[in-house]
């Protein structure tokens, strides 16, 4: 069977468990009297085993595998958890991270895994010597498995391998049939292959496929006599398997027998001795477990690639064009009927387009989750201690900027631990608690999200930036001291330029903020730090939500049409030319007891005048920046109007207060404003 | 004429012109050639930028290649064509007088650009091509096109 195809989906996969392992190793290194989360992370590692083994990951499966027997011990509450055993299971996870990013690479995913297996089963073995039986298990079973690492064959009476056992004596004691089917197909059968698969599939949506024999690709290529053999786990009775075996047209027989569990293992009679109570034991427990690893399972998704999404988008911002233009014309038509059509039309790609739009957002979560594990370690690294506090996890970004934006904050958040938290004694002195605390924080604003790393360190150390700005040639000595805290403070973006004295493996490695800077920029954001000496230092990242449709109010200025995103707008007013008035040079209107700016947009964007006469009103579109309001002075609203965000191309880049474009129902283009570059 | 076994290779121009003189770009740097349609007038832009159009879903820069050249600007016509040009991943459309030709240049008919032809400065140009009765004026869009200029006339003006 050619594997390839399922690479992919393994690949996404194994992160995926792999990032739920971590979280709820965490969870219960924090709390480590919480049996589910054990359990949780057992369901992970499970399945991970499976997986890699399915996928010929040996060492993958291997190591799992030793972890697996720990967590259970641990599950089964035979085994207390010392942090010396989360150290081990942590490296395993890293080891088997390692390996998957081996895998994602084109590697085949090997590695050395003698070593944090024998320490997973020094813990099985030494760890647990209270329950003799057990421990003698594990070391028949290690036994076991070194004999057959040395022959190289599985002795067993089916040809079952270690691994295929292993799952068996689980299957068995969550209370599941596990059989040993022989299928014949009848002499005349042409599509043995066919059949063979039918009967897989068949038996697959009762239960689970163990082990076949011969070989699954050998019997897809039909290099088989008339019958095949598997071991099969189910829930089913026999009486039912058998029946729908049979129903399949072309069987001649199936005979199904259970598999005896403590004969195949001889050199290890323990192990069957322990699973026959321990069966009884868990029956209740895990008739609980089952149907929620089926409910887990049961959130049908699919994986579709990114590029198909963006296709989609593209198809559909067409269509919001046409539908702009269709409105237009049906306004003009005035004909009652295709004016229903056109609304009824309307609504539907209204829906759709929140459709299309949400299935590219993914919550920030994604990204926040790997954090947790790389500041344990790294904490244990510097000899800090830090509490990670991460705050709005499903604040949700558009896919494409998720995938990137992991990189910049790993590096905020290792510069934050590595240059901002000071070490516990030197907080001791400074009279703050030992334990530092980083802030990651997501949330949603007008246009953008905002991603912030806040430490409670010890700020920036001005005089310690300038002195190396200068030094490093960044800043010309003459004009350091004109310089104010907040220019300073860029300079930590500047290339070239890293605070730590000596170059550290945390966030030294030769790049500095200016990577993050500019990464953050491609993707149409900023960032930007602000600090105060003694009490911390905020990082700001802000990223646009890439929504590639969005709602616009559009404006009238002399002939020039403008779009204003509905986002940043607070309200639009009419005001009397009398209401305006003066402070500072500066045309300000009172709006609801705020002194607020206003901006014309004739005289920022030098429109041309048209020689209309312009009457007493004056229209004024409140826009905000964060806390910030302006007034801009428009002649007209238009109406408020879902547009298309389009780009001005590669060859007008940073124009002035402009975003974008969009192409309006009479298919012109209108400017959108972006109008926090017309708030100071 | 040219004898047949002088010619090396060729490349396929469109010619323009603006003002008196005929210009040529490669075809394969050429995507379409339209009419004038409406122009919406980017601000705070350098002068030449007339504005972006429409191109069938895609918002595409306008260029006014007289104004370009520093040559004195005309009123637009019914000849005015927009040629939709592409280097690398910018795409912009020039304003020229007209656009109505396509020919073969033999490549050693062209020869370096003088210092200033028509006023234009040389570093805009590929070449000159001496074609029967013909000067035809080839230019280099990398140059004509670079967004670096840009930049640096925004920190002029702003």
């Amino acid at each position: 069977m050619d594997m390839n195809q399922y690479l992919d989906m393994f690949i996404e996969e194994a992160k995926e468990h792999l990032q739920a392992i971590n979280a709820n190793l965490l969870l219960l290194e924090s709390d480590p009297g919480n049996i589910g989360h054990v359990k949780e992370i057992f369901r992970s590692a499970h399945t991970l085993k499976g997986m890699s083994a399915t996928m010929g990951f040996e060492d993958m499966a291997n190591l799992t595998h030793e972890a697996e027997n720990v967590l259970d011990l641990i599950r089964n509450q035979k085994l207390t958890i010392t942090s010396d055993i989360m150290d081990v299971i942590f490296q395993s996870v890293d080891l088997i991270e390692s390996m998957v990013i081996d895998i994602t690479e084109g590697g085949d995913g090997s590695a050395d895994v003698s070593v944090p297996v024998k320490k997973l089963r020094a813990i099985v073995a030494g760890d647990f010597s209270a329950e003799q039986e057990v421990a003698a298990a594990a070391v028949a079973e290690e036994e076991a498995v070194e004999a057959e690492k040395a022959e190289g064959t599985p002795a067993q009476e089916h040809d079952l391998d270690d691994y295929a056992l292993m799952v068996l004596e689980q299957s068995k004691e969550l209370g599941n049939n596990v059989v040993w089917i022989q299928v014949t197909l009848n002499e005349n059968c042409l599509l043995k292959a066919a059949r063979a698969y039918m009967v897989f599939d068949q038996l697959e949506s009762m239960g689970e496929i163990i082990k076949t024999k011969p070989s699954v690709e050998d019997i897809e290529n039909e290099r088989f006599e008339l019958s095949f053999e598997l071991a099969y786990v189910t829930m089913q009775s026999v009486e039912k398997v058998r029946s729908a075996i049979l129903n399949i047209s072309e069987i001649q027989d199936v005979t199904i027998e259970p598999i005896q569990l403590k004969k195949q293992a001889p050199p290890a009679p323990a192990v069957a001795e322990t699973a026959a109570p321990a069966e009884e034991k868990k029956a209740p427990s895990n008739a609980q477990a089952t149907p929620a690893k089926k409910t887990t399972a049961g959130g049908k998704t699919i994986r579709v690639d990114i590029d198909r999404l963006d296709i989609l988008m593209n198809l559909f911002s067409e269509l919001v064009i046409d539908r702009g233009r269709l409105e237009q014309l049906a306004r003009e038509i005035g004909n009652g009927e295709l004016q229903e059509t056109v609304e009824h039309m309307n609504r539907i790609s209204g829906d759709l387009q929140n459709i299309i739009l949400t299935m590219r957002m993914v919550p920030v979560e994604q990204v926040f989750n790997r954090f947790p594990r790389m500041i344990r370690d790294l904490q244990k690294e510097l000899h800090k201690k830090v509490n990670l506090e991460i705050i709005g996890a499903e604040t949700e970004l558009d896919r494409t900027v998720i995938d990137e934006i992991g990189d910049p904050l790993n590096h905020l958040l290792r510069n934050s631990l590595d240059h901002g938290i000071e070490s516990p004694e030197d907080r001791k002195r400074a009279g703050k608690p030992e334990e530092g605390t980083i802030v990651l924080r997501a949330f949603h604003s007008g246009n953008h999200v905002f991603i912030e790393v806040k430490d409670d360190g010890a700020g920036i150390n001005k005089e310690k930036v300038l002195k190396k700005a200068i030094e490093r040639g960044i800043v010309n000595p003459a004009n350091a001291d004109s310089m104010s805290d907040k220019q300073i403070h860029e300079l930590l973006f500047a290339a070239g330029f890293s605070t730590a004295e000596v170059v550290s493996d945390i966030s030294g490695r030769g790049v500095g903020l200016d990577v993050v800077k500019s990464k953050i920029e491609s993707l149409g954001g900023s960032v930007s730090v602000e600090s105060v000496r003694g009490q911390g230092t905020t990082f700001l990242i802000q990223l646009p939500l890439t929504l590639s449709i969005i709602s616009a109010m559009l404006v009238q200025v002399n002939d020039e049409k403008y779009a204003v995103p509905l986002s940043s707008i607070i309200e639009t007013a009419v005001f009397k030319k009398d209401q305006i008035m003066m402070a500072h040079r500066q045309k300000v209107i009172d709006f609801r007891g705020r002194v607020v700016p206003l901006v014309s947009l004739q005289d920022i964007f030098q429109v041309p005048d048209n020689g209309a006469e312009k009457d007493d009103d004056v229209s004024v579109v409140i826009v905000r920046k964060g806390e910030k309001m302006a007034g801009l002075v428009v002649d007209s609203f238009i109406g408020q109007q879902e547009i298309v965000l389009k780009s001005l191309g590669k060859y007008l880049v940073n124009v002035f207060a402009i975003s974008g474009a969009t192409i309006l129902g009479d298919g012109q283009v209108a400017l959108i404003i972006d109008c926090n570059a017309l708030i100071k | 004429m040219l004898d047949q076994k002088e010619i090396v290779s060729e490349v396929k121009v469109i010619v323009f012109r603006l003002k008196d003189e005929e210009y040529g770009v490669e075809v394969n740097q050429v995507k379409s050639i339209e009419k004038l349609e409406h122009i919406t007038r980017v601000p705070r832009t350098p002068q030449f930028v007339k504005g972006v159009i429409n191109l069938r879903g895609v918002v595409t820069p306008i260029i006014d290649l007289r104004n370009r050249f520093g040559l004195e600007e005309s009123l637009y016509s019914e000849s005015t064509r927009i040629i939709i040009v592409a280097v690398g991943e910018v795409e912009v459309g020039l304003i020229v007088d007209a656009a109505n030709d396509v020919i073969d240049i033999p490549v050693n008919a062209i020869e370096p650009p003088p210092e200033v032809v028509g006023g234009v400065e040389a570093a805009y140009l590929r070449g000159v091509a001496k074609l029967d009765k013909r000067l035809l004026i080839l230019l280099n869009l990398d140059k004509v096109l670079s967004t670096e200029e840009i930049k640096q006339l925004d920190s002029i003006e702003g």
